[in-house]
């Protein structure tokens, strides 16, 4: 038994066996805790996000930011967590959270970059996405700061890891994201310099354990499953896939394969994982740290930058021609092809059967799936004079789907009766 | 028996933030400034951050001054602690002590992102606040209020352009004379070209524009950037080395040339040819007129190790990310006289096009980004010497 695992999840499983005491402020099922949703699978059941939207149709609230940022909004118990870089050297991090019914903003804090500011100029500092709990937020920056916050914006604690690990260095810029495996966070640091997964005990913010990695830049986000009842987080480097266990970093299984994706993160179902590899791959890991089985390969699924999606058995994949591809999660056998509007930075997202792919220039593409794909409603949420570019990846929550602009923070949703 | 509750009681109450027995924050932010690496003492700066936070707007001129001894990590525990009791106490319409934010701006005395930050809060609930204070502070020891006083004089220069051709020069010197930043000072000095009038950029910045160089040594399989090569442990600028392939070394003169926009960049392509696997060693003599604080400024495509009289002061083994200006900053001191500048070039084994670059581009500069006095020495190898 193989499956993703997100933290609400875990927490629910602990609070059901009545051992760990009721706390409020906790993130609920439907919540969007981290880098594409609980589970990292970019999937919600939310069966009331809007089909069409414009610039005034179906916009719940939008919030301006103060600065860019690639990272996605997390929401948890009606709070959204956001991340931005202000400073004409991008120096200025900042974590604002957000009233989810109103868009009000109800506190901002900012903190100064200890690492270095150097990117593409496609990135930013704001690149990785929080990750939440309910009770604290979690934000690494890509200067490899980070910081835990309470939901009403107490200081928790603080790391500068470049402060620590003085030779981290990525002037293309760092994106991966942080993901909580229990009571640690898990951040993956791999760079030019010094590489490693780091797991920091949640409340302190002190180490657990630090384990080298390929010395090598890479921006995939890890996964947290339940491999045969166990825990693990598995790590994706370019050479390797690594299960480790959360409370140790000690390694469980690996996977080594030709041109592992530094891009799209893996993502987990069931009893597989989906590795976007130089040919994507289905695995079954095993039980015993043996590495995992291989299922089977597709050269066709092979995505570009965004992560591939897998719901209800079948995996969906963006290429870098902008064709959505679908196939059997079984077998590998493609179902599908439908040409949609790209380029995306962002990876697609599915709520309750309905694929959003999320275009750079912001032009939103729904398509329903099913044996045939039905492409909905093509949405812009901003005049196409405006060249404000969404690189983010959505959330979902509460009947809305969140886009984020270097600008601006939409929420769209039917607009609730007050 | 009374005595003794009536005690208690009293303790306790001294005990109880917020009371008139409220804790100093002094020893809060004493702290604070201990975090130390891998997060030692986060969780007694974390209680120690929530008590200073419940003591109101009064200790914020106490934990902005407690930046002045912060490192950065205690620095950004301390900025979220401003943070945190301004915006509440503007959230809950009670004002914030704006008289002494003022104050503490003007202190220069105190670390620039101090005052910056004094200055953020000042300006949310005083707009007028840059008004009154930019002026003054075109020459300012802090990195960002310098930078927006000077974006003032900027913007004055700009609407002066097409009307007053004289104005706009007049203030356009003004700006450059204290601007730091490079998209400042080179929208500037665009405009006074327009005007008639040529900055000599590369000395603007500081840059060391002559050179000698020598390589290229062995870094195959990456092996060169530990390696400490002849030139890593004295220059001797008559001396001769093995070099990568049995070649033999020796010091030539090498000049820096404006490049893709990179001033005063010393391209190793032409004057130790391209290699692959390789290291190139760059040397300067610079004559400073006093001991004085410096940051070694460079940038490169390539690994970098920066040595100041014998001393490495910054390394950085990253390879084809661009050539990012002040990307790589040592911080060291210049003695009164004769100092030898060092520059460490690692070029790896990558195939691409785009990777067959090897060269860099150093500065000398004060903390805040302005050229500071030095002259180059003219130093040879007696080889050269008799060429001229």
């Amino acid at each position: 038994m193989f499956r993703p695992i997100s933290y609400c999840l875990a927490l629910a499983l602990v609070l059901s066996s009545g051992h760990w005491p009721l706390a409020t402020g906790h993130c609920q099922a439907a919540d969007w805790t981290q880098f594409r949703g609980p589970g990292g699978g970019g999937v919600s059941d939310d069966p009331d996000v809007p089909v069409k939207w414009s610039a005034t149709e179906n916009v719940r609230w939008k919030v301006a930011l103060p600065g860019r940022g690639l990272s996605s909004p997390v929401i948890a118990d009606g709070r959204v967590y956001v991340t931005a870089c202000t400073g004409w050297q991008q120096n200025r991090l900042h974590v604002l959270c957000i009233d989810q019914a109103t868009g009000k903003k109800l506190w901002e804090r900012q903190f100064w970059s200890t690492g270095l500011t150097g990117s593409h100029p496609k990135t930013n500092m704001a690149a990785p996405t929080p990750v939440t709990d309910g009770k604290f937020v979690y934000a690494l920056f890509s200067t490899c700061d980070v910081v835990c916050l309470d939901r009403d914006g107490n200081l928790q604690w603080y790391r500068s890891l470049v402060g620590d690990y003085p030779t981290i260095t990525n002037q293309v810029g760092m994106a991966a994201s942080p993901v909580l495996a229990g009571e640690t966070l898990v951040m993956p640091i791999e760079n030019a310099g010094e590489s490693f997964a780091l797991g920091l005990d949640k409340a302190t913010g002190k180490n657990r354990w630090k384990i080298e990695r390929e010395r090598q830049i890479n921006w995939t986000t890890p996964l947290v499953v339940t491999n045969h009842g166990k825990t693990e987080v598995v790590l994706q480097s370019p050479k390797e896939l690594t299960a480790i266990d959360p409370m140790t970093g000690a390694k469980r299984w690996s996977f080594e394969a030709k041109g592992i994706a530094s891009i799209p993160s893996a993502v987990a179902g069931k009893d597989t994982l989906f590795l976007p590899a130089g040919e994507f791959t289905a695995l079954k890991p095993r039980a015993d740290g043996a590495s995992p089985e291989v299922l089977w390969n597709s050269i066709r699924l092979k995505p570009a930058t965004a992560s591939p999606v897998l719901y209800k058995d079948r995996v969906y994949s963006l290429n870098g021609g902008g064709i959505l591809v679908c196939a059997d999660a079984a077998n590998g056998n493609v179902l599908w092809q439908e040409r949609v509007k790209g380029p995306f930075s962002a990876s697609p997202v599915i709520a309750n059967g309905k694929l959003y792919a999320v275009a750079e220039e912001g032009l939103t593409s729904v398509v329903q799936l099913g044996d045939k794909p039905v492409v909905l409603a093509t949405n812009d949420v901003k005049p196409a004079a405006d060249k404000d570019l969404l690189l983010a990846t959505p959330a979902i929550a509460g009947g809305a789907i969140y886009l984020r602009s270097d600008g601006w923070l939409w929420c769209i949703g039917a607009k609730k009766e007050q | 028996m009374n005595q003794t509750i009536t005690f208690g009681l009293l303790g306790l109450f001294l005990a109880l933030p917020g009371g008139s027995g409220a804790a100093e924050p002094g020893p809060l932010l004493a702290k604070i400034q201990a975090v130390g690496s891998e997060g030692k003492g986060n969780t007694e700066a974390a209680k120690a951050w929530q008590e200073l936070v419940k003591l109101g707007p009064s200790v914020l001129p106490d934990v902005l001054a407690g930046l002045d001894k912060a490192d950065p990590t205690a620095a950004n525990w301390l900025r979220a602690a401003v943070d945190a009791i301004a915006e509440r106490e503007i959230a809950a319409n009670r004002p914030l002590p704006a008289d002494k934010l003022e104050a503490f701006i003007k202190d220069t005395k105190h670390v620039g992102t101090a005052r910056r930050l004094a200055y953020e809060w000042l300006v949310r609930i005083d707009p007028k606040t840059p008004d009154r204070l930019l002026p003054g502070m075109l020459d300012d020891p802090g990195v960002e209020l310098r930078r927006d006083a000077v974006a003032v004089v900027v913007k004055e220069a700009d609407g002066q352009f097409e009307k007053d051709k004289d104005a706009a020069l007049m203030t356009y010197r003004k700006a450059m004379a204290s601007a730091r930043d490079r998209d400042q000072v080179d929208h500037v000095a665009g405009q006074l070209k327009k005007l008639g009038v040529t900055v000599d950029l590369p000395v603007h910045f500081g840059f060391i524009q002559r050179w000698l160089v020598i390589g290229p040594f062995d870094s195959t399989g990456g092996v060169g950037f530990k390696a400490v090569y002849p030139p890593e442990k004295q220059v001797d600028l008559n001396a001769t080395y093995p070099g990568k392939g049995g070649t033999v070394v020796g010091w030539k003169e090498a000049t820096g040339e404006l490049i893709k926009d990179n001033y005063a960049l010393v391209d190793f392509n032409k004057v130790l040819h391209k290699h692959q696997g390789a290291v190139g060693y760059a040397f300067a003599a610079v004559e400073s007129p006093k001991e004085q604080p410096v940051e070694i400024r460079a940038a490169s495509n390539n690994a970098v190790k920066l040595f100041l009289n014998g001393k490495e002061i910054f390394f950085r083994e990253e390879y084809h990310h661009g050539v990012r200006f002040d990307g790589m900053i040592g911080k060291g001191t210049l003695k009164q006289g004769r100092n030898e500048i060092v520059v460490k070039v690692c070029q790896n084994e990558q195939k691409e096009d785009w990777a067959q670059t090897w060269g860099f581009q150093v500065r000398l500069s004060d903390a805040i980004g302005g050229a500071i006095p030095f002259k180059v020495l003219p130093e040879k190898p007696a080889a050269e010497k008799e060429k001229k």
